[in-house]
């Protein structure tokens, strides 16, 4: 690094020599290989797609198809209802485990080895089926309904995918609660925090960083599961696709329509995340600028 | 009650068999500034957590401000106060942490203003004004908006003593508050106390920062293996110690200098 005009006093002239070549970049050959391998797939997948038995004008004209939008509709609804449930869930057991009481602390123990130790397409059929357990519910001598009436598609998928997703968000939510230093607590209790405050404003809000990867990991995976609930005939786009190629045998060209908003959503929802985590990692970055 | 600001009458602490304080009795004087010096694990932080109820004493009292902390009296027993009323009997107390222990989601200015407004329940404005005179007065009013990342240790340790006294506290404890610190980062942090204490606030200081014990403190405590061996006037504990175990460490302290300024609290460790 000896500067041209100005050579360390002990340099020998060849230091002085080498020390004026100019720098060269390195090569970087397996990238280089990597994006034509890429580009290579890239178009024979494309071409095979374009010359393939697809008539992509049918999956244009079903994109935006109502029973389709309908379905896009309901699978979105449902995902997002089901992960506020289970980050609600998930946040309260997480703080029920870290809690002194043992009634608690083994409550939320016992329901996230319950839901997790099944599987949900399972949970799901349960939901669906209550009516051949309690066929009513209520109070009795009180109030009364038929369970039939209240479980519906939407509800018992709501009850099963919420619920099981509040069993895994619980132990996402437990592992951020452990990554914050133990130091956060005492000095919020030293300016006279109660326990409460402190988890509000102080020790959630840096869990959140750690959190908010393997959240969006879950919804996303949420999002796909929603298609399950298909089964207990709840309308996601999937079953309702389906719905139209039993009719018209146009199988690849709607399965490419829901692909497609599939995709849509897990895009949108990624920016978000990465909007989220931002606002998150506040102050976690020494480059950060304020 | 006693008269006293901080009154600790034969204080008792264990952590399952190692019996971390024994018949620990101290008063401190409302304005007094009182230095506690020891060697490691001798139970000095666990004093000062104790007084400041993180941790619950097994045995023995603790008076602060004339209210016994942590339990109420209920005939013949002493009965465990409520999580809220323990909150409220901490805000008499600030602590400041050798670690720091910013928030690290918030800006310097923020971590000031969150005790006031969220227990304190003050008008954020109003807060806000208060914490940048602090901030004054601790030499950062110009690194308001930075969070603690961006900030040297010394400030950080700054900002910590400003998040302590917005609370308005009435004794404030310091758990070697520089010996995370480079050595040229402790001469601020020392500066800011010793302004604090010439301001009449009620101080309880772990040290190992000998010198600043002497030039600042009214009392020297020495203690050892959970108890307190001996403790007098800075001056008279410093150069003619009673005990031969305050005398060894003393020496331990002062003596070797091992490498040209190295400070009196790396010796120690
Ligand atoms: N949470 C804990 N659980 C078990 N033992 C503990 C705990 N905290 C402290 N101790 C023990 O209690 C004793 C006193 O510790 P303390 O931290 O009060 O010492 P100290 O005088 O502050 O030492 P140092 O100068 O190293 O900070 C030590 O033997 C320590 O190992
Ligand atoms: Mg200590």
């Amino acid at each position: 690094m000896a500067d041209m005009n100005n050579p360390p006093v002990d340099a020998t002239a060849e230091e002085v020599d080498v020390a004026r070549l100019p720098h060269i970049r390195p090569r970087h050959y397996g990238r280089i290989t990597a994006v034509v391998a890429i580009l290579v797939i890239g178009l024979f997948l494309i071409r095979a797609f374009a010359v393939g038995r697809i008539d992509w004008t049918t999956t244009w004209q079903y994109l935006v198809w109502p029973s389709i939008v309908w379905g896009l509709i309901n699978t979105i609804w449902m995902s997002v209802a089901c992960m506020v449930m289970g980050i609600v869930i998930g946040v309260s057991c997480a703080v029920a485990r870290g809690s002194p009481n043992p009634v608690l602390r083994f409550t939320a123990i016992g329901y996230a080895w319950f839901f997790r130790g099944t599987p949900v397409i399972l949970q799901l059929l349960i939901w669906f089926n209550l009516a051949l357990v309690f066929p009513t519910l209520g109070v009795p001598g009180l109030w009364s309904v038929n369970t039939v009436d209240v479980i519906t598609p939407a509800v018992a998928t709501l009850l099963g995918l919420g619920l099981n997703e509040g069993a895994y968000t619980s132990e996402i939510m437990r592992a951020g609660m452990l990554s914050v230093d133990r130091g956060q607590y005492e000095a919020s209790k030293s300016i006279g925090m109660s326990y409460t405050q402190s988890l509000r404003r102080i020790i959630l809000p840096q869990a959140m960083r750690v959190v908010v990867p393997p959240l969006g990991n879950e919804f996303i995976a949420l999002i796909k599961t929603t298609s399950l609930a298909s089964i207990i005939g709840f309308s996601d786009v999937l079953r309702n696709a389906q719905d139209i190629y039993y009719d018209n045998a146009k199988v690849i060209e709607l399965l490419m329509v829901a692909a497609f908003w599939y995709l849509i959503v897990v895009s949108v929802l990624s920016v978000g995340q990465a909007v989220v985590e931002r606002r998150f990692g506040r102050g976690f970055s020494s480059s950060d600028k304020q | 009650m006693t008269g006293h600001l901080v009154s600790a009458v034969k204080v008792g602490k264990r952590y399952g068999t190692l019996q971390a304080l024994t018949d620990v009795s101290i008063d401190v004087s409302a304005g007094e500034v009182v230095c506690i010096i020891g060697p490691s694990g001798s139970g000095k932080t666990t004093f000062l957590r104790c007084i400041n109820q993180l941790e619950t004493i097994d045995a023995g009292a603790i008076w602060l401000d004339g209210e016994l902390t942590g339990y109420r009296r209920v005939g013949n027993a002493l009965r465990p106060l409520s999580e809220v009323e323990i909150a409220r009997q901490r805000r008499i107390t600030g602590m400041v942490f050798q670690r720091f222990n910013l928030f690290p989601h918030m800006t310097a200015l923020q971590n000031v203003t969150e005790g006031p407004v969220q227990v304190l329940k003050k008008r954020p404005d109003r807060a806000r004004e208060d914490a940048m005179a602090l901030l004054e007065r601790v030499g950062l009013a110009h690194k308001a908006d930075v969070y603690p990342a961006q900030l040297s240790g010394g400030q950080q340790q700054r900002i910590a003593i400003a998040r302590s006294l917005a609370m308005r506290p009435k004794l404030m404890l310091f758990d070697e508050p520089t010996s995370a610190l480079d050595p040229e980062l402790v001469g601020e942090v020392l500066n800011v106390m010793r302004d604090l204490a010439g301001s009449g606030m009620t101080m309880i200081v772990v040290t190992h920062e000998l010198a600043f014990a002497r030039d600042v403190s009214n009392r020297i405590i020495f203690m050892d293996e959970g108890r307190v061996v001996e403790s007098g006037p800075p001056e008279a504990l410093m150069t003619n110690p009673r005990e031969q175990r305050t005398r060894d460490f003393l020496r331990a302290v002062l003596a070797p200098a091992p490498t040209s300024g190295a400070p009196a609290g790396e010796a120690a460790r």
